[in-house]
């Protein structure tokens, strides 16, 4: 009972990380059709952004990182992707490739290839132990922060008018625009939340991990991108099932196999996807019509 | 004599190396109902697509009320008072028919009027106030085509561009939407309607310009075209979808 309960919680935490990158992605792909391999440079710049704040009270670090996310992810899509808008995808998703080296790079040479470490609050670094059950703090808080972060997008898209223009534009953005729905203006929101879902994800793995390098997040948006494709790229709800479908079996697989087996758990895992991918092409939720959020 | 509300001069439109439309000129006045037919690929829906903005135009102008819009992106278009019922309805399938009608009035900041609206258009369709929490794409092709003129009226358009309303409807529905092309055009509404069912549109409209291979090669009203079934046979070789 008590080790299922670490287990499920690990799981969640798991699920919950893969579901936030995903969404990030699923976010700019619904409205543009286009995999946005430069998530990950949104969340390295979050990373660097929790590093050199390193020292200022933990709200104000927070709200900074979210705001370089932000403003990194409006000038990216203002910059790099508004140009190639019109041009077909495999353009953008080249451009996303290029714009996702060239920060690296620039990172590199600012602040060198050696991880830079911060701790983002002490209290991640603690557990709580309940006899044999060990949480660690920093699950806990990343699956409320993914349940709060989750719960919050789906209320701004059902509940508010900027929401509905969102979906609308997911599902035809050229009849969106016929009604008057502004084009640059939902990109830009797009950009915008994937930017404040990168910026959460920057705080939760460096809280994990306490340290940052110039591929920071590049693993986060490989993982992110098998958990939307599947879950059905097109839809955001299939971008958090996905997610949690990828943490969920992960951690299974850290369970159930062998010890000598553990250190392949991830070419299993994306054994598992492929033959997902080769019964069901789509993903898990048809992209389809009525599946959207 | 007044300006008309739309003018159209010279209007050109490319497809990379195909030109659709070469120099089409089009005046619809105030209050007018003015037909578009012609064969498939005649250049009907590029009209209307370069008028909404929905393709930009390789020449020509176009005017709404005075105002330039030839170049503008649609969503500027519609704030010009054109609202366009695309061809294939185009609603949005996973949205709910209330959804649907509210993105309709996405350019209008008047609440209360945009209210006022939505209870005229639920009246005018009373099938959609049944299903107005259903998702849109559940709703038959007729409801559809009901629920996409509805939400180009919620624009409050002074200029009501139709694309193929009838086409793949049952001959009922076929009637319910030139009935309702009707009553529009008696309300005081501007509308360019793009039709394959030549006969019935000839007879419905104002004036009729006869489009073939991207240019205009006649216009004038049902009798001056020798009525509509005449007009069909001669230059649309009497074949017609729907009718």
């Amino acid at each position: 009972m008590s080790t299922l309960l670490q287990s499920l919680v690990n799981a969640l935490n798991l699920g919950g990380l893969y579901a936030l990158y995903a969404l990030g992605m699923a976010m700019v792909f619904g409205i543009l059709r286009l995999v946005n391999f430069a998530h990950s440079s949104l969340i390295m710049a979050g990373g660097y952004t929790l590093v050199f704040t390193a020292g200022l009270p933990l709200i104000v670090r927070l709200v900074l990182t979210v705001a370089v996310c932000v403003a990194l992810a409006l000038v990216l899509e203002l910059v790099a992707f508004r140009g190639v808008r019109a041009a077909a995808p495999e353009t953008m998703l080249v451009t996303s490739f290029a714009v996702s080296m060239l920060l690296a790079s620039l990172a590199e040479s600012l602040f060198g290839a050696l991880p830079r470490s911060t701790d983002v609050d002490p209290v991640f670094r603690e557990s709580w132990t309940f006899g044999q059950v060990y949480l660690p703090k920093i699950n806990v808080v990343t699956v409320i922060v993914v349940a709060v972060l989750i719960g919050g997008l789906g209320l701004f898209l059902t509940r508010t008018p900027a929401g509905l223009r969102m979906r609308a534009a997911a599902e035809d953005f050229s009849t969106a625009r016929l009604l008057g729905v502004a084009a640059d203006r939902v990109i830009s929101l797009a950009f915008a939340i994937s930017g404040v879902l990168a910026a959460a994800a920057a705080v939760l793995l460096l809280g994990a991990n306490g340290s940052v390098t110039p591929t920071f997040g590049v693993n986060a948006v490989l993982f992110g991108l098998i958990a939307a494709v599947v879950g059905g790229l097109s839809s955001l709800r299939g971008a958090v099932v996905g997610g949690f479908v990828l943490g969920g079996a992960s951690q299974v697989l850290q369970e159930v196999l062998p010890v000598a087996l553990t250190p392949f758990r991830d070419a299993l895992l994306f054994a598992a996807v492929f033959c997902l991918l080769v019964v069901r092409p789509g993903g898990l939720i048809r992209s389809g019509q009525g599946v959207r959020v | 004599m007044v300006d008309p509300l739309l003018s159209v001069r010279g209007l050109t439109v490319r497809y990379g190396s195909v030109t659709a439309l070469h120099g089409v000129d089009l005046d619809v006045h105030q209050g007018e109902l003015v037909s578009l037919v012609g064969p498939n690929g005649a250049g009907k829906s590029s009209t209307l697509a370069a008028v909404s903005g929905l393709v930009r135009p390789a020449a020509g102008t176009v005017t709404v009320a005075g105002d330039m819009v030839s170049g503008l992106a649609p969503e500027r278009v519609v704030r010009h008072g054109v609202a366009l019922v695309p061809e294939g309805r185009k609603i949005f399938t996973s949205l709910t028919v209330a959804e649907n009608l509210a993105l309709g009035a996405t350019i209008r900041r008047d609440a209360a009027g945009v209210a006022a609206d939505l209870e005229r258009q639920l009246d005018r369709f009373p099938i959609l106030r049944d299903r107005c929490s259903q998702q849109a794409g559940l709703l038959s092709g007729g409801e559809q085509q009901q629920l996409a003129i509805a939400r180009a009226l919620m624009s409050r358009p002074r200029l009501l561009l139709l694309d193929e309303p009838s086409l793949g409807l049952a001959p009922r529905l076929v009637d319910l939407v030139f009935e309702t092309v009707a009553q529009l055009r008696r309300e005081g509404l501007t509308i360019v309607l793009v039709e394959q069912n030549a006969t019935r549109a000839v007879e419905l409209a104002d004036r009729t310009s006869i489009l073939r291979s991207g240019r205009i090669v006649r216009s004038g009203t049902a009798e001056e075209l020798g009525g509509g079934a005449a007009m069909a046979a001669e230059y649309l070789g009497g074949a017609e979808v729907g009718s």
